[in-house]
């Protein structure tokens, strides 16, 4: 029983990330209605990034999000506008089928180069405070991962204040409600699209940046991370970024149980298996809010 | 205008088949392994990207779950060949095996539409990667006596026909009443399905067909590899090399992943020599280029260039 709780309180913590992940990935779909498959790619370019700010400048690993997230937002906006940009010009069938196949493309590249540029070794960032555990009650929970998990929680309330009190929050979201509506009260619609790509990117570049110090990254955790971004897509449905940390969370406990109950391998397969059957069951609406 | 091209279609497939032709030429003359190894694999891509055609090409359905049958036509032909069984019938039953598991999973599958259909099939990929890795995670190896009786030249000719096959398979889908309601179904399937094609119907004839010729293709991976992790014949990169070779060549198209493997594999090995898998930043990116800006690949950009030298 104790290891079972145990498993499920790693899982929470893991989850918590699962839910970042997603964030990025959901806002970006919900608004643009691209479905942007490289973004777990961006999330592994972000657990780089932190890596090499880490190493460069020696800051903490936690004060490294302040680099590297304006980084990402950065690069998100190079990849609206040379990419991502050309795509919302399509109509919404059409948007969603190219976005993913240059998702593809994208990711393809973004893997290859970044063999290329720091080959296939995992790496992960060392913290002096690393080793530090609090003991609850028979549980032991690692310092790091809690803090990670209460970040990723911050972000995202951090996120959902953006998208209720700031302008542009609130014109991204009347973008995502309907477009031509926002067009017609006078939103710069293709300004919200950046902004959200941006955003969502953003996100992708802290996500990696935490799964860098908490966890680690290779060059090939892409798919394996916009996998887990999709099936909290689907779980959480689109429009709340609560409920969206929320379906994260409830993935990470999912995961451990299996794992407890099927042995460590199945994990991955009970989420991609949740995944299918709700995709299948809710073919059209399972990415509505 | 269906007359022209399908007297275009004709010249292509002629030609396709007198190329392979000459290849089954090229073993009588003193060639060196490795040469009958690179035309081995061009083979084998041709077969593998002509199979991915058929569902997203000429049917409009991206499937991201191709390696899964890929990976199924090994492992059956892989176990029943090593139990004894003659090599045609193992791959035979190979592709029956990988076509019976698209036809399962294709009715609620095709409940999803268009990249719906493409991240449900990428998990199911993934789901079926996962199991084999957990259930065999040893290599298979041949017995000693397989390998002592190993002949490059049975795979090369077998990897020649099976190219054949797909693109004859292709040839005769694309001239059909059947391959004309895919293509109805790939630019609109509401209207198709308004104007009588039954569209559940073909998209899952698609989807066998398209998967028995990965099955095929993985059998043969299957019989030309010594040893092999089976859970390597289900990794996504199936996927992804069918997908990047027929777009890049033309999809929808008979020649274009011809083309497009031709293409892919002599850069890559190319490539290869120095950089190890820089072959996908230059796909990954060309792939890219060509959503955005050529959706009809190589082939389309040659007929532009054909037909801008006829009419300047």
């Amino acid at each position: 029983m104790r290891i079972l709780a145990q498993q499920l309180v790693l899982g929470l913590m893991l989850g918590g990330l699962y839910g970042l992940a997603a964030a990025g990935l959901s806002l970006v779909f919900g608004v643009l209605k691209v479905l942007n498959v490289a973004h777990g790619e961006l999330i592994m370019l972000g657990g780089y990034a932190a890596f090499f700010v880490v190493g460069l400048f020696g800051l903490d690993p936690f004060a490294s999000l302040l680099l590297v997230v304006p980084l990402s937002l950065l690069l998100g906006v190079a990849l609206y506008a040379g990419l991502f940009g050309f795509v919302v010009r399509a109509s919404e069938e059409t948007r969603v089928k190219n976005s993913l196949l240059i998702g593809f493309g994208l990711a393809l590249s973004l893997h290859a180069l970044a063999v290329r540029l720091w080959t296939a070794d995992e790496r992960s960032i060392i913290t002096p405070y690393g080793g530090a555990v609090l003991r609850v009650g028979g549980l032991s929970i690692p310092v790091l991962r809690l803090t990670i998990l209460a970040l990723a929680f911050a972000l995202i309330a951090a996120l959902h204040l953006l998208l209720t009190r700031w302008r542009w929050g609130r014109a991204i979201r009347a973008t995502a409600e309907d477009w031509e509506a926002a067009l017609l009260s006078g939103i710069d619609v293709r300004r919200a699209y950046l902004l959200a790509f941006a955003l969502g990117t953003a996100l992708a570049g802290a996500a990696g940046t935490l799964v860098a110090i908490g966890y680690s990254v290779s060059p090939s955790i892409g798919l394996e991370w916009t996998l887990k971004a999709l099936i909290v897509v689907v779980l959480a449905g689109l429009g709340s970024m609560i409920g969206t940390f929320v379906g994260g969370l409830v993935l990470g406990a999912a995961e451990a149980l299996s794992g407890f109950t099927f042995g460590g391998p199945y994990r991955e397969v009970v989420g991609l298996a949740i995944f299918v059957v709700v995709l299948v069951a809710r073919p059209r609406g399972f990415f509505g809010r | 205008m269906s007359g022209v091209s399908d007297r275009y279609e004709r010249r292509w497939t002629i030609a396709i088949l007198a190329a392979l032709g000459a290849l089954a030429l090229v073993p009588l003359a003193p060639v060196r392994d490795d040469v009958l190894n690179f035309v081995f694999l061009i083979l084998l891509s041709i077969t593998l990207a002509q199979s991915w055609n058929v569902v997203a090409g000429y049917a409009g359905q991206v499937n991201l779950g191709h390696a899964a049958f890929f990976g199924l036509g090994a492992l059956v032909t892989r176990t029943l060949w090593i139990r004894g069984l003659p090599i045609p019938i193992a791959m035979a039953a190979g592709a029956a095996v990988a076509a019976a598991f698209a036809l399962l999973m294709g009715a609620p599958a095709f409940r999803l539409r268009g990249a719906y259909f493409a991240i449900g099939t990428l998990a199911l990929g993934e789901i079926l990667r996962s199991t084999v890795g957990n259930v065999l995670p040893e290599i298979s190896t041949l017995p000693a006596a397989s390998i002592a009786g190993y002949r490059l030249i049975h795979r090369y000719y077998l990897a020649l026909a099976l190219a054949a096959v797909s693109v004859l398979a292709v040839a005769a889908l694309a001239a059909s009443r059947t391959g004309l309601g895919m293509e109805a179904i790939r630019e609109d399937e509401d209207a198709a399905e308004a104007s009588g094609v039954g569209a559940l119907r073909l998209k899952l004839t698609a989807l066998v067909l398209s998967t028995g010729l990965a099955g095929l293709a993985g059998g043969l991976f299957a019989y030309y590899h010594i040893s092999y992790y089976p859970a390597h014949a289900f990794s996504p990169t199936w996927t992804f090399d069918a997908l990047l070779m027929t777009y890049i060549g033309g999809v929808g198209t008979l020649h274009g992943p011809v083309l497009g493997a031709l293409l892919y594999v002599v850069l890559k090995e190319y490539l290869a020599v120095r950089w190890v898998d820089f072959h996908l930043l230059i796909f990954g990116a060309l792939f890219v280029a060509i959503v955005l800006l050529l959706p009809g690949g190589l082939v389309q950009a040659a007929a532009r260039l054909g037909s801008a030298r006829k009419n300047p």
